[in-house]
């Protein structure tokens, strides 16, 4: 792992994932910036505090925002971060709110958003890529990727349901073995 | 300053921010029926609306309750409904997070660890699936989806870059 950010090298890496997910794919966002480009986290740590951050209340990237920032300056630094976060995207929503209540159907805007709404699907996709490949590496993590997606992306249970199901499986079976 | 309207923004989020187990959107429908059939603060297709700006603008598609407030309440009602809908559900991420840093080296926190590292990312491309069928693709947005991701996952171009283009794509109407 690389040095400890400072509280401004929080605010600054979360600010500059907040814009980049112009479009969506955030958590991709997300873990390109503080898994590959920063080494802030492992993939695994990475992963655990994304399931966790959707199982808690609240908005998953806010929450992993508090996450990542309580684990290197504890609350000064979750403050950081969310504020990294937000702050911007405050001032881009309220534009956008002002721009929307006043000019209501634009076909272009429209058209932009869908183009880039494809990508950010894209982004997303690529995300189960790139981390499938290092943790689905035997039968039975590839048959709880699969459980899972089918319960909660196919048939949409809530996600307490899929989890109640599931996680207990999965925890036994990623027990560390005495040896 | 309209105090009334304020509180009921400040009562509102804050429930549901602790309300809002698996992430903002599960409480949206809720949300809805307060804010629409409740308050009156916008209409039915305003708010499909604002949800479609909320996806698509940078952060966390949460700040749609930046947009609610500020249609609500002005400037004021817009940074009271984002603080009232981060702040609770942070506090509790701020008390686990603690205890999860303690329990390092314990062989439970491995095991949630290497554990759900699977089943994240089986939820993961289940929120890829949803998103996709919210923002009602048709077989070129899918086409669009799927070389886009040949590219994202084979290639270390900039994303930014491959969003701007298929939002120039999506402006010629090709999609």
């Amino acid at each position: 792992m690389s040095e400890k950010p400072t509280l401004a090298a929080l605010a600054l890496t979360f600010n500059h994932i907040a814009l980049a997910s112009f479009g969506g794919g955030l958590s991709a966002w997300s873990r390109e910036v503080i898994v590959v480009e920063k080494q802030w986290m492992e993939d695994e740590e990475f992963l655990s505090a994304v399931t966790m951050c959707r199982i808690l209340p609240g908005a998953n990237q806010v929450n992993l925002a508090v996450f990542v920032g309580v684990k290197f300056h504890g609350v000064p630094g979750a403050v950081a971060a969310v504020f990294g976060l937000t702050l911007v995207p405050v001032v881009i929503a309220l534009a956008l709110a002002y721009f929307y209540f006043q000019f209501h159907h634009l076909p272009a805007v429209q058209g932009i958003l869908k183009g880039a709404a494809a990508a950010a699907v894209a982004l997303t996709l690529s995300m189960v890529v790139k981390t499938g490949r290092k943790c689905l590496t035997g039968v039975v993590p590839v048959a709880l990727f699969a459980a899972i997606f089918l319960m909660n992306g196919i048939a949409r249970w809530p996600l307490l349901a899929c989890l109640a199901l599931l996680a207990p499986l999965a925890v036994a079976w990623a027990w560390p073995k005495k040896s | 300053m309209n105090i009334k309207t304020l509180t009921q923004i400040l009562i509102l989020f804050s429930s549901l921010s602790i309300l809002s187990i698996g992430g903002g959107n599960t409480v949206l429908p809720e949300m809805h029926h307060k804010a629409v059939d409740g308050y009156h603060w916008l209409t039915d297709k305003q708010f499909a609306d604002v949800f479609a700006i909320s996806q698509a603008a940078p952060g966390p598609s949460v700040l749609i309750v930046t947009i609610i407030g500020y249609k609500a309440a002005g400037f004021p009602g817009a940074i009271l409904a984002t603080i009232a809908m981060m702040l609770p559900a942070g506090v509790l991420v701020y008390l686990v997070s603690r205890v999860w840093e303690r329990a390092k080296d314990m062989p439970l926190r491995k095991a949630i660890e290497r554990g759900l590292a699977p089943l994240t990312v089986g939820l993961i491309l289940a929120s890829g699936w949803v998103m996709s069928k919210a923002a009602d693709h048709d077989w070129r947005a899918f086409l669009l989806t799927g070389v886009c991701t040949a590219i994202f996952s084979t290639t270390k171009i900039n994303p930014l870059f491959l969003v701007a283009a298929a939002g120039f794509i999506g402006w010629l109407g090709w999609v």
